[in-house]
């Protein structure tokens, strides 16, 4: 069951970005809220403040005018190194392109968080041994990423969002480098995330995904929220019925 | 986080690179290595030249001679006046001249060059004892003895002696011409000066050189050992009263084992102190190598930063990777410069006991080796605090899309 508790909240959140005399307005005073539990998409033409916006609510970004809430806490002026640990503990972030750092195996990929945070050897072993388990990668903890093949590194990487067991996953283009079956893998391990009570927030370019996984879609366009649709229910989601649409 | 498996891991990645970029710390560290290794065993070595019993007396020598041995071509030659004035000194023991003379030497009708140093007839005991003098085949000099001498270690073997033939005692060989039996062979000492000496009683020398009254080296040894210092002063004030001579303007030299290895220390640690201001460029330049690699590395890694950030690295963290894999680039440097250092101090020793006929052995000093090895990490890692910071402050999400 859901919870209604927002556990994301972009206030008038503004992005600029200083291009000598120029100033380009990536996110214009969006505000939106994310409730746990929900399967949000973000779609928008390139260019449009989709992945700014990601970078806004996972911390990587700080905004440069308006207010970011996660799970209630004001992010917005946060110094990086707190920044650094709310990465750390509270969002898990999946790539378009993966993002695995090569010199690392796969296990090792997946333990990178929990290592970051301190976690003691032993029940970095145990998680990380659970997580590979999970994404059916043990047979591949000792390989390295060039070693693996497309969907396997996705699956490495979905791993090691989940390694400090945050409560938001932010998936920016999942499926994006992965072909159609690859990539209906991905989205079924996400859902079935979701399912569990993570919070994830998506961006894509596919219509058909958003329709298909997500509870809210935001359609941005020239930084600003254009429109927002939304299933009534589970079941509305699975027949395509979408309100807004 | 294991930073340590981190470096490593990148450094291996870059193979080449990294092994370009650790070769001047090495170049630099196994200069200084050898250097000071090599040092303490030439110093060692040189100390051995001056043998066990040297540091029991005074040596007094006239100065101004520019080429050969003690007293050779000095203008105002020390005398046996200046021997029996000393003697007069109250803290002296005794005192003895010791003459020596180049000369050549013929047997089994090769010549060769050499020299002969003089036994004091009056202190042949005491001069065996000062000098440790032990035989190794026949007997000692004793007085009475004619035309005979004692030869060092080095006259024995017949492959290395320059005469093709092995010299026992009972053998005569000819000194300047003139006939002289081989009483004795010297145990080896590993001093040079010893073991390719020719020894003969004093009145042997003066029947067969011009040497008269004329003193090339005084010998002298002290009552107490606590005395040296005094006796040094009060040896030189009375040379300088009989030499006509004042404080800065003597014409002698009075030199006491402790000034004698102060002198060679000096000179020695001024060539080492050179060396080592030198071998310090190369490892400067190996530290600029560094900085260079590590700048190119988180250019090169910006994306590497950005998902390491992306996953919760601290600024901090970023950093103390970039610097420990610097400090890690300096330290296999330096380690590697240490075995080549410690090589190369081996080599160069035993060139040198070649040259001066010396056993020593290169002084390995483990605290050398720990500080090249610490301070190796440490110029590595401040070599790469720069690049470090850099890496730190890059922006995470300019980074990831690099």
């Amino acid at each position: 069951m859901k919870k209604e508790e927002i556990i994301i909240h972009l206030e008038n959140v503004s992005r600029y970005y200083h291009m000598g005399e120029t100033i380009v307005k990536a996110v214009d005073g969006i505000s939106l809220s994310v409730k746990k539990g929900d399967f949000v998409a973000v779609m928008g033409p390139s260019g449009s403040g989709k992945s700014t916006s990601m970078h806004l609510i996972g911390s990587l970004d700080v905004p440069t005018k308006g207010h970011i809430f996660l799970d209630g806490h004001d992010i917005s002026s946060l110094h990086e190194s707190d920044l650094a640990q709310i990465r750390g503990k509270n969002i898990g972030f999946i790539f378009q392109q993966f993002n695995l750092i090569p010199t690392l195996t796969v296990k090792e990929n997946v333990m990178l968080p929990l290592s970051l945070q301190g976690i003691s050897e032993e029940e970095r072993e145990i998680k990380v041994n659970a997580l590979l388990k999970k994404m059916e990668l043990s047979e591949r903890a000792n390989h390295f990423p060039n070693q693996i093949s497309g969907g396997q590194q996705q699956r490495v990487a979905i791993a090691r969002a989940l390694a400090n067991d945050p409560e938001v996953i932010l998936a920016d283009e999942p499926t994006g480098n992965l072909d159609t079956k690859t990539g209906e893998i991905v989205m079924e391990h996400l859902e079935k995330l979701n399912d569990e009570g993570k919070t994830i927030v998506m961006v894509t370019h596919s219509p058909e995904l958003a329709k298909e996984y997500a509870d809210i879609v935001y359609w941005l366009k020239d930084g600003k929220i254009e429109k927002i649709t939304t299933k009534k229910s589970k079941s509305m989601k699975k027949i395509g019925k979408w309100e807004g649409d | 986080m294991n930073y340590f498996l981190f470096a490593l891991r990148n450094l291996k990645r870059k193979g080449v690179r990294s092994w370009l970029t650790l070769l001047g710390i090495c170049i630099g560290i196994a200069a200084v290595v050898s250097l000071i290794s090599l040092g303490s065993g030439l110093q060692e070595a040189v100390l051995s030249q001056f043998g066990v019993g040297s540091t029991e007396v005074i040596t007094v020598q006239a100065s101004g001679g520019f080429m050969g041995p003690p007293g050779s071509e000095v203008v105002t030659p020390l005398t046996l006046d200046d021997v029996n004035a000393i003697n007069g000194v109250s803290s002296v023991d005794f005192a003895y001249r010791e003459n020596i003379l180049t000369g050549q030497m013929e047997y089994n009708d090769i010549l060769g060059i050499g020299y002969a140093t003089t036994i004091p007839l009056d202190y042949i005991k005491e001069y065996y004892e000062i000098n440790e003098v032990k035989i190794e085949y026949g007997r000692l000099l004793k007085k009475g003895d004619s035309r005979k001498i004692l030869l060092g270690f080095n006259f024995y073997n017949g492959k290395t002696n320059g005469f093709e033939r092995t010299i026992l005692p009972g053998k005569q060989v000819l000194i300047n011409d003139e006939i002289f039996n081989v009483i004795g062979i010297l145990e080896k000492t590993g001093s040079f000066l010893y073991d390719s000496a020719v020894f003969m009683l004093e009145s042997d020398m003066d029947s067969i050189s011009d040497k008269g009254d004329n003193a090339d080296i005084i010998t002298v040894k002290v009552k107490n050992k606590d005395l040296m210092n005094r006796t040094k002063i009060d040896i030189e004030k009375l040379l300088r009263k009989r030499r006509d001579v004042k404080v800065g303007g003597e014409d002698f030299s009075v030199s006491t084992p402790e000034s004698s290895l102060d002198q060679v220390n000096q000179i020695l640690g001024a060539i080492q102190v050179f060396v080592i201001i030198i071998a310090s460029i190369s490892i400067v330049i190996g530290a600029v190598g560094i900085v260079n690699t590590m700048t190119t590395s988180v250019l090169e890694r910006r994306k590497e930063i950005g998902i390491m950030k992306s996953v919760g690295a601290r600024n901090s963290q970023i950093f103390s990777q970039f610097f420990i894999e610097s400090g890690f680039l300096g330290f296999i440097g330096g380690g590697i410069g240490v075995l080549l250092g410690i090589s190369l101090g081996y080599i160069g020793t035993g060139m040198i006991n070649n040259f001066i006929g010396s056993d020593t052995l290169p002084i390995i000093n483990f605290s050398l080796i720990f500080f090249s090895l610490f301070g190796s990490f440490l110029i590595g890692a401040l070599a790469g605090i720069f690049p470090a910071m850099k890496a730190a402050k890059q922006n995470p999400v300019q980074a990831l899309s690099s």
